[in-house]
């Protein structure tokens, strides 16, 4: 383990980051002055649509943003007291993989096809960790018992395609956690899984997670998937952090109109069915915002000043924050419709 | 079935479809065969929306496509309005496809990209010779109006619209030559959750304007919750349990689906700290072979010995819910108060033309 990390406190602390892209239609500024913190033993979700910029702000933190057309502008990742943009590539590639780990959506972005899963797993140790061979192989073999694989050490000679979609995310997962990361950064884990595996997966993140002490990330635009397993919750769109909240808080009581729309068009499967609320209108084109604030026009509440200025972030309770014209109201009104 | 005033628009009896293996020589017999869809049967009633929900892998897109034999089936009937499909001659059978139609979950592929939006949602009138010239370009103006489209967008191609756009244009196309059944295979799979509820809602309102049928499929139990009348779901090309939609999630019986039910993830951290989930061992078996007897039992937390011979049929277990599970029976409905071993349901399996 790293002994100099500081024990308590921050883990990463992202500060006003922006991601832009030069594009044929001009500057798509895909993730534009977020900041968030993660705390050590914490889970965050990061919930949007798609075009948010909540893979980019992902991808960013890992510095993986193809560059060109892609380029961080500004900002800062301090990630245990080191700002990640400013280590050079061989750092980072230190940090990445070992202290930093990433699953995706799809298991086949970070297996390699024509590799056995037992020479993938250990090349990971062996490079990080200084494992000799059979260290390593020992190692991927409890690896992938800890996550559930049945005959683990004779599966871990098969290829990726040997294992079913659910398995082969926990292969991912296994890979991932193999150097004991102290960040897990999990970019929509489940979408591509049934719910019964999809449920599977989440016990299985949730479990490592009190075993390992280590944060997470969520990236999902499923508000069902983090309500279950999240502290904190960052909601993002077209770029911005939109609101901010414990989770609790921000299920209980949202206070942005977005967030609001959101909650209430996904189908509550305990409730009776009627007209589901709709938000009107298409996730905005990042190239061309319209003044003001990005969620203006498909707003049901947007007001003048809306079209106009962009929205100020308003700090609604010690934790809680959400970027709107009238975060005060509606942070009210959600209130009022709760009791 | 239970009592109904209305005779069913289509009626599905014991349809199989059957894909054999690939790998089968030119001299020797394939295989295997792939039981995509084993034995269904299932009545959907005028003005309904029967939703198919199940995970993937389950067969339930065959089923679908069979329904309109755009897969052919192996065996069965698809009765409608009397007439069976399954037997009509391919000419025949596409004169009916104008009151049979499909939406299609990728708006992306299902839309030929070198055609613009007039020529895409007025083909089908001239393939039937609905309409031409000055009316046929009213009609398909009066479509795009329907579904929430500007006219304006006569002339563009499917790639200068977003997904959700794109599966209006999509349903416009279905809804074109005015039919009474339309197959939903995943409409809103692909799209975002803004965008979904938009479309949810959408064809909601055609259904009611234009009194249509659905046949909506889908994995996504929420989304099917809320879209259905009643529910089928399905699991190894079999139906497991049939009801309204509302006891179905209430009060699932079926332990499969208690599971499904139960894996939901909800948008309330109250409830989902406070609920207890059935996570589910394993995988779905395959197709190919799947397990005898009950074909959830490798999964299935009340397995009995019974249940590894026993294939269970369809019951009616409470008035209009019916499942596919010999450990429970009208009398004892609820799987957690069933004695241990006992298989009360097993008698009703020997009653036949229940399902």
């Amino acid at each position: 383990m790293h002994e100099l990390m500081n024990v308590n406190g921050n883990l990463l602390k992202v500060k006003d980051l922006r991601t832009y892209f030069k594009t044929e239609d001009g500057t798509v500024k895909a993730v534009d002055g977020i900041s968030f913190e993660v705390e050590r033993g914490e889970t965050l979700g990061i919930v949007g649509e798609s075009g948010s910029g909540k893979s980019v702000a992902n991808l960013s933190l890992m510095r993986l943003i193809p560059d060109p057309p892609g380029k961080i502008v500004s900002g800062s990742i301090i990630f245990d007291g080191h700002d990640i943009l400013k280590l050079s590539s061989g750092e980072v590639r230190r940090i990445r993989g070992k202290r930093i780990a990433m699953i995706f959506q799809d298991p086949m972005t970070s297996l390699n096809p024509f590799m056995r899963v037992s020479k993938q797993m250990m090349e990971v140790t062996r490079l990080h960790l200084g494992h000799s061979r059979e260290e390593a192989r020992a190692h991927a073999i409890k690896m992938l018992e800890h996550v559930g694989i049945p005959d683990a050490s004779e599966r871990v000679d098969s290829y990726p395609h040997e294992f079913s979609g659910g398995m082969r995310q926990r292969v991912m997962i296994a890979m991932a956690l193999s150097c004991q990361p102290e960040l897990l950064i999990a970019d929509e884990p489940t979408t591509a899984l049934d719910v019964t595996i999809q449920a599977q997966i989440l016990e299985l993140i949730k479990t490592l997670k009190a075993e390992t002490g280590a944060s997470v990330i969520l990236i999902t635009h499923d508000l069902g998937v983090v309500a279950g397993i999240t502290d904190h919750i960052l909601v993002m769109y077209a770029g911005k952090v939109f609101e901010q909240a414990p989770t609790n808080e921000l299920f209980e009581q949202p206070g942005n109109p977005y967030t609001r729309g959101l909650l209430r068009s996904v189908p509550d499967p305990t409730s009776e069915q009627g007209s589901l609320y709709q938000i009107p209108g298409l996730p905005p084109d990042l190239a061309h915002l319209p003044a003001g604030c990005p969620f203006a026009p498909r707003c049901e509440r947007a007001e003048d000043v809306c079209r106009r200025d962009f929205p100020p972030f308003v700090q609604l309770t010690p934790e809680h924050y959400s970027l709107c014209h009238f975060a005060n109201e509606v942070f009210a009104e959600s209130k009022q419709e709760h009791v | 079935m239970s009592e109904r005033k209305t005779d069913p628009l289509i009626s599905i009896r014991d349809l199989k479809v059957h894909f054999p293996l690939a790998g089968g020589s030119l001299f020797s017999r394939s295989r295997g065969m792939v039981k995509a869809v084993d034995g269904v049967t299932l009545d959907i009633y005028p003005g309904e929306t029967l939703g198919l929900v199940g995970e993937s892998g389950c067969g339930k897109t065959t089923l679908g496509r069979a329904v309109l034999r755009l897969t052919e089936p192996t065996s069965g009937q698809i009765l409608f309005r009397g007439q069976d499909l399954a037997t009509l001659s391919r000419t025949a059978m596409r004169e009916r496809r104008r009151q049979l139609q499909i939406i299609f979950q990728d708006p992306y592929a299902s839309l030929n990209p070198r055609m613009t939006v007039s020529q895409i949602i007025g083909e089908p009138l001239e393939t039937f010779k609905l309409a031409r010239g000055e009316a046929r370009r009213q009609r398909v103006r009066d479509l795009m109006e329907m579904v929430g489209l500007s006219a304006r967008f006569l002339k563009r191609y499917p790639h200068e619209f977003s997904g959700g756009q794109r599966q209006r244009i999509g349903i416009a196309r279905a809804l074109a030559v005015d039919p009474d059944f339309i197959v939903a295979d995943e409409p809103i799979s692909a799209l975002d959750v803004s965008i979904q509820s938009q479309i949810m809602n959408l064809l909601d309102r055609l259904r009611r304007e234009k009194n249509l049928t659905y046949l909506f499929i889908s994995h996504d139990l929420r989304a099917i919750r809320h879209v259905s009348d009643r529910v089928a779901v399905m699991y190894l090309g079999r139906i497991v349990e049939l009801a309204p939609a509302r006891s179905v999630y209430t009060n699932p019986l079926m332990p499969y689906t208690k599971a499904l039910i139960s894996a939901v993830p909800v948008p309330d951290p109250k409830v989902e700290a406070s609920r207890r989930r059935i996570v589910l061992e394993g995988d779905v078996p395959s197709p190919i072979n799947p397990p005898a007897g009950c074909r959830f039992h490798t999964r299935c937390p009340y397995a009995i010995e019974a249940c590894r011979n026993v294939e269970p049929q369809l019951v009616q277990i409470k008035p209009d819910h019916f499942a596919a599970c010999i450990r429970i029976s009208p009398e004892q409905p609820d799987i957690e108060r069933v004695a241990p071993g006992a298989a009360p349901g097993l008698l009703d399996q020997f009653e036949p033309g229940l399902a």
